[in-house]
């Protein structure tokens, strides 16, 4: 066990499996240098320009590039720097990366990593700051992976390069310097596998990425008032570990279900109505969602602070459920 | 011209692979005309030298990308008309068990790595089978079939700059046949010939008769062995036409009838034939006995497409993942 920083464990992931696997290849945007901020640091110097690549400005492309490598052999992982721009990838990504290995009964297989960093963190403004997590599991073919700590960030990317599915690792931006203890050696973390970060009885909050630190500080403030939470951390959200989910509402029969991403649409809503198919009859209450308002991320910090769910949020959420407003 | 090289087995070879192409795709339009076979089906005929003047010249390891448009291209590459048909007709023998169909044939296991139903769209991937192709050092190249339409793309034009800023082994094979979809390519750009954009970007590239089989084949022999001795992409502009509509049953009212029969004269098959025909390359009962025979290879395919099993419904979301 070490303690790392989150950017420090996804660095370590790259290194290490490229070191693994000479048919890892990184691209994208600056990362040769590194990249805006320092996750492919010494990357280059170890492994060479060819490995790791620096590519124009033009993420349709490069992702159909990293598709094309995957077909004829490479684990092509893929940068795409901020999720915004995920928008120009994704005709390639859901169109051939997503569907390839269906569309060619099975003679084809993609073992593409596509990395990209999401969320509000530094008032970036509404091309720098969205979460569209959503969009991604809508894809038939495609997975999507969401980590909150150090640990299951490098666990989960190893599992991610060794996967030979498409997969979005999905990071959030405002986790990068966030610190967390990471097993030494070949730590994997399995893909699909939810984690009960906080056992509790009265309610279940679900929280991806951010959210997850918020939940947990939720739960610690109104363990005080004799409230119990469970806390549980998806990490994958296609597949989906919705049994861990739907066992832990069947316990406490209320769920919470926290994103930083707009409410309307979200993966929230796939996550209740997957619950209310599976535990209908031992919910206590409608199942409450914390999310942003439906609108585009602000510039103005007063405005951004504002957007982004946080604890008191949750909090009011949990009282909800429980009827104590 | 046929060139002195070339050997009179190997052009009798080349008829003989436009005529299945031909003889292929005329009986996928009749099928689709019975309802044996349904869709949205885009056939080649009249593309025919385009398809052989280029995979006459890859190697089954080569990794060949073609578009909507491309029952033609994997025919030309080898692929089993059998399996290629059952695929249209969307039966369990196809080449992808029938969950790709006429617009995303794969048979990879010849060099036809994938098509696609979104114009230009392989064209990055196969940058990226020649980024593979480049680290491995073995020689081979990648092709990209696509038509003119694609040429008002982004991606098009985003791939010929980093083909070039690489020098990634790839032969871009550009189909202009003149319509992309309804519309004549005047309508859409001022550039007419498309070759013009990789000069832009530094790519040697030429534009030849695509009807003329010899003229594709020799431009395709300079671009592929370019590719191989790793100096980098070359792009060549063939010009053709179909002799189809867009799709099986448009009308194609767009085009004058005094356009199509202008196009039937410059009949790429025709034109071979007369070609080798000077040539005393092959008598006209061989001419004759090609022909029948690619029909009678299509019949059987059609035979083999459609008394195989339909897919089992069970297998609609297997393989969704690998």
């Amino acid at each position: 066990m070490a303690e790392q920083t989150y950017l420090e464990a996804i660095r370590a992931a790259l290194h290490e499996e490229m070191r693994h696997d000479y048919s890892v290849y990184v691209l994208g945007e600056d990362v040769a240098l590194g990249g805006p901020f320092g996750v492919t640091q010494g990357l280059a110097e170890e492994f060479g320009k060819q490995r790791v690549v620096n590519t124009p400005i033009s993420e349709g492309t490069v992702m159909g590039l990293a598709i094309g490598a995957a077909t004829a052999g490479l684990r092509p992982v893929v940068e795409i720097m901020f999720i915004d721009f995920i928008t120009l990838a994704m005709d390639q990504l859901v169109n051939h990366g997503a569907k390839l290995h269906y569309m060619s009964g099975g003679q084809l297989k993609i073992p593409l990593t596509v990395r990209v960093q999401c969320g509000i963190s530094g008032t970036m403004g509404a091309h720098h700051s969205q979460s569209l997590e959503a969009w991604l599991t809508h894809v038939p073919g495609l997975k999507v992976v969401m980590p909150s700590t150090p640990a299951d960030a490098k666990g989960l990317l190893k599992s991610a390069i060794r996967d030979d599915s498409p997969l979005v690792f999905i990071e959030h931006r405002g986790l990068y310097w966030s610190r967390g203890q990471v097993p030494d050696g070949d730590c994997i973390v399995p893909i699909g596998k939810a984690e009960i970060v906080r056992q509790g009885t009265d309610v279940t909050v679900v929280a991806t990425a951010k959210m997850r630190g918020a939940a947990l500080d939720a739960a610690q403030e109104l363990d005080s008032n004799g409230i119990s939470v469970e806390v549980i951390d998806p990490r994958s959200l296609s597949p989906l570990d919705i049994g861990t989910i739907v066992n832990s509402v069947k316990k406490t029969s209320r769920l919470i279900i926290v994103q930083e991403a707009v409410e309307q649409g979200g993966f929230a809503a796939e996550i209740a109505a997957k619950v209310q198919r599976d535990a209908f009859y031992y919910l206590d209450s409608h199942i409450v969602r914390v999310a942003a308002p439906f609108a585009p991320v602000p510039a103005s910090p007063i405005l951004e602070k504002g957007f982004v769910p946080g604890k008191e949020q949750i909090i009011n959420a949990i009282r909800l459920a429980l009827g104590k407003v | 011209m046929l060139a002195k090289k070339e050997n009179p087995e190997q052009l009798v070879d080349l008829l003989r692979r436009m005529w299945l192409i031909r003889a292929f795709e005329e009986k996928v339009s009749a099928l689709y005309a019975a309802r044996e076979i349904v869709g949205l089906l885009h056939l080649g005929i009249g593309q025919e030298a385009v398809a052989v003047g280029t995979c006459s010249l890859l190697r089954r390891d080569d990794y060949v990308f073609g578009g909507h448009r491309s029952h033609g291209h994997a025919i030309a590459q080898g692929a089993d008309v059998d399996r290629l048909l059952a695929e249209i007709a969307g039966r369990a023998t196809g080449y992808c068990r029938g969950k790709g169909g006429s617009m995303h044939i794969a048979a990879p296991e010849v060099g036809f790595v994938t098509a696609t139903g979104v114009v230009g769209g392989t064209i990055p991937l196969a940058l990226g089978a020649a980024f593979a192709a480049k680290e491995r050092k073995k020689g081979q190249v990648a092709v990209v079939f696509f038509g003119d339409g694609a040429g008002q793309a982004g991606p098009f034009h985003e791939s010929l700059n980093i083909a070039s800023l690489w020098r990634l082994p790839v032969v871009f094979v550009c189909e202009n046949n003149g319509y992309a979809e309804f519309t004549p390519l005047s309508a859409h750009t001022l550039v007419e010939r498309l070759a013009r954009h990789a000069k832009t970007y530094r790519i040697p590239a030429s534009t030849v008769d695509g009807n003329d089989l010899m003229a594709v084949r020799a431009a395709m022999d300079k671009a592929v062995s370019q590719g191989r001795a790793g100096k980098g992409p070359v792009f060549v502009e063939c010009l053709t036409h179909r002799l189809r509509g867009h799709y099986e049953g448009d009308p194609a009212k767009y085009r004058e009838l005094s356009q199509l029969s202008e196009w039937k004269k410059k009949d790429p098959i025709a034109r071979f034939a007369r070609q080798l025909k000077s040539k005393r390359v092959v008598s006209d009962g061989a001419m004759e006995k090609i022909e029948r025979e690619a029909r009678e290879r299509v019949e059987k395919a059609a035979e083999f497409a459609l008394s195989s099993p339909w897919p089992e419904p069970e297998e609609v979301d297997t393989q969704v993942t690998a």
